[in-house]
């Protein structure tokens, strides 16, 4: 028998994510899973299943709603946490809205984006949370390819690109003060196509979401929307119905759909290998700035 | 498909960040809206500036230069890629030796007008001291020498001659054009007498091996799994990601540094269990006794054993503001193991550019030297030039939590 036994790109990212996964388990006291709804977050669990099955997840499930959310990821979220049988913890924008901690965005494009940051941070105090594990991918977008899988976040839940930790080998360091808490990115180096054959190989459920569907819609700056009542339309706005699908979840205010006939994973891995945009193309919220995910990163952000 | 991971090394200004910008938009795996993106932001002597497809922080674009590592995807049919676009200045030293040290092959990048310089000596010793496997060695800026096959050999020459004392098991030189895209994804018709293959046909053909000269079969516990519930009451599984060699069911195991002794009795993954397990798959590894395991012990097989000590040699690259100096305590990191430990002594700092050793009292920011340390509890190890995955270790200020030193142990 050969030593040289090669594992494929994707059983390496499993195996690398496991570990990551692990060692989160093991260096802190009170982590949590970011959950979201999303393709990313969904996967994360599953990785979670594989690397503490047969025993329950070291931590909680918890989802910052903002109130925009698709009801296919909630109805999704609530199905996932009693199918595992893992705890769900969900906090709301809406409370900090009413708390007056946070600001409701006002024109035309609302988004609750930014102020789940407030939402997020009250949440991390409330249950002393001393890493928080998301399923951030640094091709996403090009602040997060600099950022560290394990990335330190000072007391204010802020994030200082120049003063990161060198991360070295698979050597994890998750040392903390008291306040401080760590943002963990299992799968940083996971592409969207990983993402996507991922899914296929594993045979993971999704939102229905993903897959080609009706919908009404607008145009917004040459981007289909979702039509909700999350979203104010005027003489201007066209409502359409087209055979869309979402390439992307976050808020039905700021997710675009795209176009597309793509009914099964095989049909969505086919669109995606000769897409020529990407999939944070369909996100308004980083279209606001050169260094909109930058800021928003240290303003406390995932 | 399998993965390369690869760093880009080279000086400010020798075209790092355009050549994966080259890499990327000539292999077509730019997106529009990021390339429109770019071109809205200017251009450079009448092209786009690919680098800003790296330069991801508002810090970076504004000064032109990279701080810290980029890390980019790309794949081709034969491929996954992962480059880790690292920083050619002196003062992030650090962030260079974070993108090494999970490479299997560096990229390093010299300006043709200028030659071999004290960067290219730098950025080759850590490669050397990182024992990064794979080394190409591309001469930019190529339209600037008129495509002189004469320049070319010539740097080629001086490199092999500086590169005769590190430890480098494989060099491969290229000349290129990262700005025009000359033999970077496609060959170049301005140099007719290149005869080899473009960089990426290079990168995409390179054979992999990792560990190969030493298998021996190393699995670091991480977590202990007892799920206590009615099914599963007296599980208990060590779970972990296997850093070298492989596992199978029935193999003989010693347990590091206890030394206690045991068989394999199962190797469960989620999909169910498994007779084999290699290098680097993450599994929980049941044994048939019931002994004291626990994260940072190490599972090795019986006969197969490493050191096991609390004296250790090492080079050390330190990485923090306030200097290194002998008596000083850490926790060191290695593998799952965190243990306090203290510097012995500093026996030399290497002189990066001509590997001169130096005596000195202490080491400062993004200095090399070697030095002793003693751990307050055994240690078990491999030499880093055998086994990667546990002759590494950090060493952590535990005033400030900072990760200060990287090391490898001889």
């Amino acid at each position: 028998m050969t030593d040289l036994h090669r594992l494929s790109h994707l059983d390496q990212l499993e195996s690398e994510a496991i570990y990551i996964l692990r060692e989160v388990a093991a260096q802190f006291e009170r982590p949590a899973l970011l959950f979201s709804g999303g393709k990313d977050s969904i996967c994360l669990v599953h990785l979670a299943l594989k690397a503490f099955r047969p025993g329950k997840f070291p931590f909680p499930l918890v989802h910052i709603d903002t109130g925009h959310n698709f009801d296919e990821a909630l109805k999704f979220r609530d199905d996932l946490a009693e199918r595992t049988g893992e705890k769900l913890v969900v906090r709301f924008v809406q409370d900090s809205i009413d708390q007056g901690k946070a600001v409701e965005e006002k024109g035309k494009f609302p988004s609750r984006n930014a102020i789940q940051a407030v939402t997020l941070l009250d949440t991390i105090a409330e249950f002393k949370f001393d890493a928080c594990i998301g399923g951030a991918r640094r091709d996403e977008e090009k602040a997060r390819a600099k950022e560290r899988i394990f990335s330190v976040r000072d007391e204010f839940g802020s994030w200082d690109p120049k003063l990161q930790r060198p991360e070295l080998w698979n050597i994890y360091n998750g040392k903390i003060h008291v306040g401080e808490n760590v943002r963990v990115f299992p799968i940083s180096n996971w592409t969207e196509l990983d993402v996507w054959e991922y899914i296929r190989k594993e045979n993971i459920e999704l939102p229905s979401l993903y897959f080609s569907h009706q919908r009404e819609i607008v145009w917004r700056e040459d981007l289909v929307f979702p039509v909700s009542k999350f979203i104010s339309l005027d003489n201007t706005d066209k409502v359409e119905t087209r055979t869309v699908r979402f390439r992307t979840v976050g808020d039905m205010t700021c997710t675009a759909a795209v176009e597309s006939e793509a009914n099964t994973i095989d049909d969505i891995i086919r669109e995606i290998q000769v897409s020529r945009t990407t999939e944070r193309g369909s996100r308004l919220d980083d279209k606001r700035s050169e260094a909109a995910m930058e800021d928003r990163k240290k303003g406390g952000y995932f | 498909m399998d993965i390369l991971r690869f760093i880009t090394a080279g000086s400010v200004d020798d075209g790092k960040s355009t050549l994966i910008g080259r890499l990327l938009y000539d292999s077509k795996s730019i997106f529009q809206d990021q390339l429109e993106a770019i071109e809205k932001a200017g251009q450079v002597n009448g092209q786009i500036n690919l680098a800003l497809l790296t330069d991801g922080l508002k810090a970076e674009r504004e000064q032109g230069i990279t701080i810290d590592i980029a890390y980019k995807y790309f794949s081709t049919p034969k491929r996954k890629f992962i480059i880790a676009d690292a920083p050619g200045h002196v003062q992030y030293t650090r962030n260079m030796v974070t993108g090494a040290s999970n490479s299997d092959l560096a990229i390093i990048l010299i300006d043709a007008r200028k030659g071999v310089i004290e960067q290219t000596y730098r950025h080759s010793y850590i490669v050397s001291l990182l024992r990064i496997p794979y080394v190409v060695v591309c001469i930019n800026k190529m339209d600037l020498v008129d495509f002189s096959e004469e320049v070319f050999l010539n740097i080629k020459k001086q490199y092999l001659e500086f590169a005769k004392d590190l430890d480098l098991k494989s060099i491969h030189f290229l000349p290129i054009s990262a700005l025009n895209g000359d033999n970077v994804v496609d060959l170049s018709t301005s140099m007719p007498w290149w005869k080899e293959k473009s960089l990426l046909g290079f990168l995409e053909d390179i054979e992999l091996h990792t560990e190969e000269e030493s298998p021996a079969p190393r699995f670091p516990v991480q977590n202990v799994i007892r799920p206590q519930t009615t099914e599963y009451h007296d599980y208990r599984g060590y779970a972990g990601q296997i850093r070298s060699g492989h596992f199978t069911v029935g193999d003989s195991i010693t347990v590091l540094p206890s030394g206690l002794k045991s068989k394999i009795k199962a190797i469960d993954t989620y999909a169910g269990s498994i007779n084999t397990a290699y290098a680097p798959m993450s599994v929980a590894i049941r044994l048939e006794d019931e002994i004291d395991v626990s994260r940072g012990d190490m599972l090795v097989v019986s006969g197969q054993e490493p050191t096991t000590s609390q004296d250790l040699e090492a080079h050390i690259c330190w990485m923090d503001q306030k200097a290194m100096t002998p008596g000083s305590k850490y926790l060191l990191r290695q593998t799952t193991n965190a243990v306090k430990a203290s510097i012995r002594s500093l026996e030399y700092r290497v002189e990066t550019s001509t590997h001169e050793k130096k005596e000195q009292t202490s080491l400062g920011l993004n200095e090399i030297g070697k030095v002793t340390i003693r751990t307050a509890k055994p240690v078990a190890y491999d030499p880093y030039s055998q086994i990667r995955g546990t002759g590494s270790f950090v060493l952590v200020d535990e005033g400030t939590n900072q990760t200060v030193a990287a090391g490898m142990l001889l």
